[in-house]
């Protein structure tokens, strides 16, 4: 284990129960992060990136099924603590989140100024003047001017509330903050403003993130790790390096061979056939079905192989 | 398939019986609620477009959102009314048509909607939604309806299509309610047709074969295409020439490649470098993007409309004076001061 480890998660399941069974969202998953690092969890829709974050903050739905495993954060288990104290502890005094759309989500009839000094009354326990030149503070951070605390979310434009989103969930300084799809209802240009922020949060604040995204091309941004998800299960883990330079396992292949380039390159491929329904889940590798290099021993759950500090769950490397 | 081939381009050399839709000078201006006696003033969405599209060619229109990119499509599907300016298509000016000139034009415009799932009246399965634009259209015959869904289901990769017929929009995947979109702009058989963003709300690893299945009707049917979309990286696989939008003006006209290898207006360098590839080096890297955002379209800044953003710009004459079409290479046009000669 390494010194600087922030986050350990071990055997994660988060499964909810449906009339018509139960759907595995996060089936297993391991992965660590280290202090002042990002990881890009990467896959398609439905493959469970989304809930992934969810079981980490613990924001359950009513009809969730299984929610097991171990989660360390700074060694300490949060999965141990009652629902009070994960409020209280960790849930945004820790780890903070932005949830897709989230500009979408601030409150129409309260200044967002308000709406970002909340999460730091709250956590921190300071009074409002405090908290509001707290986030002014942040407001320099993501680059909105100061005087937008005095606004309503409508006056803003979508890139502007996106920040906000940003800055709200930076108020509490935590040290690890889960963005969902941060960029993907956003302009190219104000995508590429919106990374510039974070990548200078991260140099400036030393904070750590999970990006959760299906854009292969904006991941790399960000990226210092990459984690790709399919069906639940995270197939391969990389640095940021050697994955965008050779993905290992085919399911990765084939999302970046599905990447469009701007200056010549191959011409783009597409994947075949769909992801497996998360109720009724294929036995052996999930992915066999769509992959161009499956073998007789497919029909097996492959093992999580260890190659050079990368992991990749497939037959092929073992 | 990256650009056009050599027979197209011979077919592309500004043949006036080749085009068929011509847009003249177009404006389409909102106005905004009046306050008692005052006049509020125009959003000025789209000031001053002009641009032919050829028979079987496909054009991509790129810009950001609140640039005028849909007021310009859906004044071309005549949902909007022109404030000036002239759309003519196939020799025949939208002005003058009248409600049976009107039908006969939508019944060969195309339009492929941006959001599927919102797209599909979800209470109608697949066989209605496609039963109807021919229903509305005149076909008469019940069989050949039934005949000419289950031609464009096939077009559009739907087999088996019996499977299909009587599903309901959330019975299918996004990839899935995006042809249904495709095959019900397909069915009056269009010359034209108008894509608004058909991809940027699917998963990476459809987009490529929605964009695929596209390029093959265009190219089976000889359809003419205007794509819309923010973003370029998909640009270069699907369209022939390249416009970009910047608040309501088109500031740089020219083929595919001339855009995307040696872009001239400061704005198109700038979404070019905005667009990311994947590589790790850009974690290390920040980008450099104009500052500001793109002006409101009531008041748009006098002169060149980029200039309050622009690193490039000339005092005295930016600010001053809008910037006419300049032609710094055959082919390529620019509306930047920056390649006056």
């Amino acid at each position: 284990m390494s010194q600087n480890q922030l986050l350990h998660i071990e055997d994660l399941v988060m499964h909810f129960n449906t009339t018509h069974g139960a759907v595995q969202a996060v089936d297993g998953v391991n992965f660590n992060l280290d202090t002042n690092r990002a990881v890009v969890i990467l896959g398609e829709s439905g493959c469970g990136k989304s809930s992934l974050a969810k079981a980490i903050l613990r924001l359950l739905p009513r009809n969730v099924g299984t929610y097991s495993g171990r989660i360390l954060l700074n060694d300490m288990d949060i999965m141990a603590l009652s629902d009070e104290e994960f409020r209280q502890n960790v849930r945004w005094a820790s780890i903070s989140m932005v949830p897709q759309a989230a500009m979408n989500a601030l409150n129409p009839v309260i200044r967002v100024g308000d709406q970002v000094s909340e999460p730091a009354i709250v956590h921190l326990g300071i009074d409002k003047k405090e908290a509001l030149s707290l986030v002014r503070k942040m407001f320099q951070h993501v680059g909105v001017p100061e005087d937008f605390i005095e606004r309503y979310p409508f006056e803003l434009s979508g890139g502007m509330r996106q920040r906000v989103a940003i800055a709200m969930a930076l108020v509490t300084s935590p040290a690890l903050i889960i963005l969902d799809e941060p960029t993907s209802a956003l302009d190219v240009l104000t995508q590429a403003n919106i990374f510039n922020v974070l990548k200078r949060i991260k140099k400036e604040l030393g904070a750590s993130f999970i990006l959760i995204t299906h854009d292969i091309a904006t991941s790399s941004e960000l990226a210092d790790d990459v984690a790709v998800m399919y069906a639940g299960q995270i197939v391969e883990m990389s640095d940021a390096k050697r994955f965008f330079d050779e993905p290992l396992h085919p399911y990765s292949k084939k999302l970046m061979s599905s990447v469009p380039r701007l200056h010549g390159g191959k011409e783009p491929d597409f994947i075949t056939g769909q992801p497996p329904s998360l109720i009724d889940l294929p036995k052996g590798c999930r992915f066999a079905a769509r992959c161009p290099s499956r073998f007789e021993k497919c029909v097996e759950d492959p093992p999580t192989i260890e190659k050079d500090g990368r992991r990749v769950k497939c037959w092929l490397y073992s | 398939m990256v650009a056009a081939t050599k027979i197209d381009e011979v077919k592309i050399n500004n043949n006036k019986d080749n085009v068929l839709l011509s847009i003249d000078d177009l404006h389409v201006w909102f106005e905004l609620r009046r306050f008692g006696f005052g006049h509020a003033g125009y959003v000025k969405a789209v000031d001053g477009v002009t641009f032919d599209v050829h028979r079987g060619e496909t054009i991509a229109v790129v810009g950001e959102s609140g640039c005028g990119k849909s007021s310009l499509m859906k004044t071309i599907l005549g949902l909007y009314k022109p404030t000036k300016g002239e759309i003519i298509f196939d020799d025949k000016n939208l002005k003058d048509l009248d409600t049976k000139g009107m039908h006969w034009y939508h019944s060969h415009v195309g339009y492929v909607q941006q959001d599927p799932y919102g797209a599909l009246p979800s209470f109608m399965n697949v066989k209605r939604i496609l039963e109807e634009p021919l229903i509305i259209g005149g076909v008469k015959d019940k069989e050949e309806r039934i005949q000419r869904i289950r031609k464009a289901l096939e077009e559009v990769k739907m087999s088996p299509v019996d499977d299909f017929l009587p599903k309901y929009p959330h019975m299918l995947s996004g990839g899935q309610q995006q042809r249904v979109v495709i095959a019900r702009a397909m069915i009056m058989e269009p010359k034209f047709l108008v894509a608004d963003e058909p991809v940027s709300m699917l998963d990476a690893s459809v987009r490529v074969e929605i964009l695929k299945l596209l390029r093959g009707l265009q190219e089976v049917h000889h359809l003419s295409v205007i794509y819309i979309t923010h973003d370029l990286s998909t640009v270069s696989y699907f369209s022939e020439r390249i416009f970009v939008m910047y608040a309501g003006n088109l500031v740089e006209k020219a083929k595919v490649r001339q855009v995307l290898d040696t872009p001239l207006h400061p704005y198109t360098m700038a979404l070019l470098t905005g667009t990311s590839e994947p590589d790790a080096k850009n974690a290390d890297t920040y980008k450099e993007i104009p500052p500001g955002e793109p002006p409101s379209l009531v008041k748009p800044p006098p002169g060149c409309r980029f200039h309050p953003r622009c690193s490039k710009a000339i005092k005295g004459l930016c600010e001053i004076k809008e910037p006419p079409d300049f032609e710094p290479e055959p082919g390529h046009l620019v509306a930047c001061w920056l390649y006056e000669k």
